[in-house]
């Protein structure tokens, strides 16, 4: 889709604006890719065409406000003047008008920036150059730290990302364990990670440069600290930085993703030279737990008949959510007494480290709020929901 | 430390004294601040002989006048209690840059979003609006009470039982760590182990079953007492406005109850509705909770329109401009505001065609919204424009919902939404239309209705301070947001490393002591007004022309709301009584037909904190024992045949004839 022919009301838009944020970094306002790009002309387009209606509405509540308060006789007055049909059709015309085009606009845009659809053009110049294999990414939310695998490099990374600038990229997201949103402002619009599941994402990056990533649905203690870099690199230094993460990676074992796993924040960026086989498939099942069945197994099962009364055989090697539990390692959102923390202690959680130096509180004695029954170093005690 | 500790277990649960949270200073004085303060209250009450007083005209009334000033006042305390969260979150967010964390750890500033979301919403919006409605639907309609008296008082303690254990969660134990409606997995057994979430869904349930039986009550209250000749298309358009919330109330919240029955059954039991494994899926849990909550938005939202339409016709002194498109609209939101829910999670991975159409049925919402905003614009045309302080809050809240309502429509647009969802943008934009909307409108009712409530308007000054106080401290503190949302700024962050958002959190926590201005005057409006009540006594019962029922009766109106049912000709019933110079009628009364007050509702709201404090802290004996307590006290109630009374017709011509003196004296 074009929008050229809303051009001027872009333009429109633009100025008050631009006026009153010139200055700061308004990366949803100045993205670096495609799909960011038109993502901003629809938010300008779409102010535009509202402001339209709602500019009118507050000049006229100021101006009737004035000039029909009660000190002003001069103005008319006719308390029982309450209909008009031409002024009824136009009250409803006229947002009627606005949302047949707003409307219009967003099912086309909504069905040509569709995450889940392939990327026709490079930026707004350039279509799509025939051939053109996009890079395959593959994600996964953590407790508080995102894994990225690069299927053809063979190479996995911890909290940084890369891509070379213009080539399209294909994300595959899923989560280990809560629902997060993987964002990356400067690049495209955010879809949810989700456990179990797999959404996509298509973009392209179009300058070079280091831009932030982060999750942008709550998953609990280590939320805040969620950061990535994405790296926007030129095809040279996108096959640099693959051998530099393998020579200085070692290899992702499946032992080392469960360590990984395990809930924690503030992760240094780490490479990986080499991956398991088949180790993200297996994380998408829920099944890089040793002994685990896979989710596509029981679908698989289920769609050929099912096992019947030998299910519940079954039944253990499906249970996945337990496994911190079970591991004694603190839920993402515990609170007391489950948490092994007092009531509303500053202990922190499980995996939220704190770096640097401790920040001041002001009461010294609690300081390492040793409390009866209560170990801070070692596993939450067991679950006490069940 | 016990010998025995499954004795332990059996008698507490998994109570222990660490639930406690004596070593959390912030806390600490928050309870001592409680504790002294209750006390003085409670002394207060015991030395001035009140407590009788108290059980036999408040706690126990079935008058739907003050059972409407109960919620109201339920709702301003707490209103405190989550705007202090608010002011907490906003520091924090002002600190934590850098290597300066804040003064608050995660797992303590979770609760406190969650619980600033979950308390505005269920315990200041809901009793706000449910009281406003409880106070004048009978009024406008000419009646002497509500369909079903006993069970408006049982709603009404229902709704204080659910605030109560919110605010219990403050001093044993924790709150909820999830976000204002508890996602799954994250407050599923694996994600949220504890009793956060536990007293978040035994809160909910309680006050809902409160606010499900209030919206029964209402429906049958408006479809069928309404004063002769007032047909549907008379009613006063508060009154339709509290129809259509209602209708909404009892469509939706059983959706909440069923979603949190099944969320119950992931935690207690083992269930696997919610969770990742063994063919659960969070997604439902979200789609589900929806259903309910998007409706929940126009449930707040509508009793605001109706508020605003009737200041803004009595104001200008002339007749709401197009009163049936106003109906009309009321009802095409009402119905709409099922088929919008799926916006509120565009991002889930919904292919495109189920994205836009609700994202265009969305925006067709804003076609009726704005159709309103129109009719009250053209009803201030060619009036008499008073502003008093209910006007000020409604010119306030059109030129600041309007900007509300455009990012609305804007984040309904699914691309767009795809780089704001939640992000501070929105977090700006549902503030915008909350409070601006639903805030300013209560508060607009309130100072509307108080002289009608008590007997005196409110100190003017102080109104226009707390108008102005929350009007700029709304713009400061939200304006920021809408940039910080362009600037990428996601939601519930405790910590922030690019120091250059700064600013612009200093800027929204500046805003928000502006708004402790202003809830610091409104509470000054009261005291004020108390002090010189004799000043501002409304003796006619009509203090500002207005133009349906509540104001053809005394202020306060009597028990009986009206000696004899009005008649109606007109859909400004009042105005046209004044008009054809209605003579109020000095005899011929006779006795009235009065429900009797009942302790049953009030025993039953707190037996239930009690099961649900048992139900949270697995007191499984406590459970069975408060369960089957409410069981008998319901059971025992149906025996109770002392249910009505006849108030003889002296004590009518007694109060008729002491306000035939007053206007007589004012004359």
């Amino acid at each position: 889709m074009s929008l050229r022919p809303f051009g001027l009301l872009r333009g429109f838009a633009l100025i008050p604006l631009a006026a009153l944020l010139s200055g700061c970094n308004l990366v949803v306002m100045q993205p670096a890719g495609d799909i960011a790009l038109r993502q901003r002309d629809l938010i300008l387009v779409s102010t535009g065409l509202m402001l339209l209606i709602i500019i009118p509405v507050i000049a006229l509540t100021f101006l009737f406000a004035w000039r029909y308060r009660q000190s002003n006789t001069d103005a008319p007055y006719d308390p029982d003047w309450h209909h008009s049909t031409q002024l009824e059709v136009v009250i409803w015309a006229a947002p009627l008008v606005i949302i047949i085009a707003l409307g219009a606009i967003t099912w086309i845009s909504t069905h040509t920036l569709d995450p889940f659809r392939p990327l026709s053009r490079i930026d707004s110049s350039r279509p799509l150059p025939e051939g053109v294999k996009p890079l395959t990414v593959e994600v996964v939310a953590l407790d508080w730290k995102w894994l990225f695998f690069y299927p053809e490099q063979g190479i996995a990374t911890v909290n940084e990302l890369a891509a070379p600038v213009d080539r399209p990229i294909s994300f595959k997201i899923t989560s280990s364990s809560i629902m997060n949103s993987f964002y990356i402002p400067a690049l495209a619009g955010q879809i949810y990670a989700m456990p179990g599941m797999e959404t996509q994402l298509h973009a392209v990056i179009n300058k070079a440069g280091t831009y932030e990533g982060f999750s942008a649905n709550y998953s609990g203690s280590g939320f805040s600290r969620m950061n990535f870099r994405f790296l926007g690199v030129s095809n040279t230094e996108f096959d640099a930085w693959v051998a530099k993460a393998k020579s200085e990676g070692k290899a992702l074992s499946r032992q080392d993703y469960l360590a990984l796993e395990k809930p924690s924040e503030r992760e240094p960026v780490r490479y990986f030279s080499a991956v398991d086989n088949g180790l993200y498939t297996s994380i998408l099942n829920m099944c890089a737990v040793p002994g685990k069945m896979c989710m596509n197994e029981m679908m698989h099962i289920d769609a050929m008949g099912g096992a019947g009364k030998d299910s519940h055989e079954n039944r253990e090697r499906l249970e996945y959510d337990n496994r911190h539990a079970v591991a004694g390692d603190e839920a993402q959102a515990a609170t007391a007494p489950a948490s092994g923390r007092p009531a509303r202690s500053e202990v922190k959680p499980e995996g939220v480290t704190s770096g640097g130096p401790e920040p001041s509180r002001g009461h010294e004695s609690h300081g390492d709020h040793a409390t009866p029954g209560m170990k801070h170093d070692g596993p939450a005690p067991v679950q006490l929901n069940q | 430390m016990f010998s025995n500790l499954d004795l332990q277990k059996l008698v507490f649960g998994r109570l222990t004294l660490e639930a406690i949270p004596y070593h959390e200073p912030i806390l600490l004085i928050t309870f001592a601040a409680v504790a002294v303060g209750g006390l003085a209250v409670l002394g207060a009450l015991t030395y001035f002989r009140l407590w009788g007083y108290l059980w036999r005209e408040w706690l126990t009334s079935v008058d739907h006048k003050k059972i409407g000033i109960m919620y109201v006042i339920l709702a301003l305390v707490m209103l405190m209690r989550g705007f202090a969260d608010a002011l907490m979150m906003r520091a924090q967010q002002a600190m934590a840059f850098g290597p300066e964390e804040g003064y608050l750890p995660p797992h303590h500033y979770d609760q406190i979003f969650t619980a600033h979301g979950v308390i505005m919403i269920f315990f200041v919006a809901m009793p706000l609006v449910t009281g406003l409605m409880n106070f004048v639907v009978p009024l406008q309609i000419g009646a002497r009470d509500v369909a079903f008296p006993f069970l408006n008082n049982f709603s009404f303690w229902m709704t204080v039982s659910g605030a109560l254990t919110v605010m219990l969660s403050l001093f044993v134990g924790e709150f909820a760590r999830t976000g204002w409606l508890a996602y799954p997995p994250l407050s599923g057994p694996a994600g949220s182990p504890g009793v956060g979430v536990d007293y978040y869904i035994w809160s909910l349930q309680i006050a809902g079953i409160g606010t499900l039986l209030s919206g029964i009550n209402l429906i049958a209250t408006i479809v069928k007492m309404r004063a002769p000749g007032m047909g549907m298309m008379k009613m006063p358009i508060f009154t339709w406005t509290a129809l259509c919330t209602n209708i909404l109330i009892v469509a939706a919240f059983p959706i909440l109850t069923a979603v949190l029955v099944l969320l119950s059954l992931d935690r207690y039991v083992g269930t696997h509705f919610f969770s990742n494994d063994l063919g659960g899926n969070p997604m439902m849990y979200v789609n589900l909770i929806w259903i309910w909550g998007h409706p929940e938005v126009y449930i707040l939202i509508l009793p605001a329109f109706g508020v605003f339409s009737e200041i803004v016709s009595t104001f200008s002194s002339k007749r709401l401009f197009g009163y049936a498109s106003m109906v009309y609209a009321t009802v095409v939101i009402t119905i709409l505001s099922y088929l919008v829910w799926l916006h509120h999670f565009f991002t889930m991975g919904s292919g495109a065609s189920v994205n836009s159409f609700f994202g265009i049925t969305t925006m067709i919402i804003s076609i009726p919204t704005g159709a309103k905003i129109f009719n009250w614009l053209f009803t201030m045309y060619r009036g008499r424009i008073r502003f008093e302080v209910p006007m000020l809050w409604t010119v306030g809240f059109m030129v600041t919902f309007v900007i509300g309502g455009m990012t609305g429509v804007l984040l309904a647009v699914p691309p767009a939404d795809f780089v704001l969802h939640n992000s501070l943008f929105l977090i700006a934009h549902f503030h915008n239309v909350i409070i601006g909307g639903v805030l300013f409108g209560m508060l607009a009712g309130i100072t509307y209705w108080f002289p009608k409530a008590f007997g005196y308007k409110l100190d003017p000054f102080w109104g226009k301070m707390s108008f102005w106080f929350w009007l700029t401290g709304f713009w400061v503190a939200f304006m920021p947001l809408y940039v910080l949302g362009l600037m990428g700024v996601t939601r519930r962050l405790n910590h922030f490393d690019d120091p250059s958002l700064q600013i612009w959190f200093v800027i929204a926590a500046f805003g928000a002591v502006l708004i402790l201005f202003g809830i610091l005057s409104f509470i000054m409006t009261l005291v004020v007004s108390f002090v010189k009540r004799e000043e501002l006594r409304d003796v006619t019962g009509d203090p500002w022309g207005g133009r349906t029922l509540e104001w053809s009766t005394s202020s306060p109106p009597p028990d009986y709301n009206f000696a004899f049912t009005p008649m109606v000709h007109d859909g400004d019933a009042w105005w046209d009584m004044k008009r054809r110079g209605y003579s109020r009628p000095l005899k011929g009364f006779r006795p009235i037909h009065m429900p009797s007050n009942t302790g049953t509702g009030v025993i039953l709201g707190m037996i239930s904190i009690v099961f649900s404090f048992a139900m949270i802290w697995y007191i499984w004996w406590l459970a069975a024992a408060t369960f089957v307590a409410m069981l008998v006290v319901t059971i025992a109630h149906t025996f109770n045949y002392n249910r009505d009374f006849y108030i003889p017709a002296e004590a009518v011509v007694g109060a008729e004839n002491k306000r035939t003196k007053m206007l007589a004296g004012h004359v």
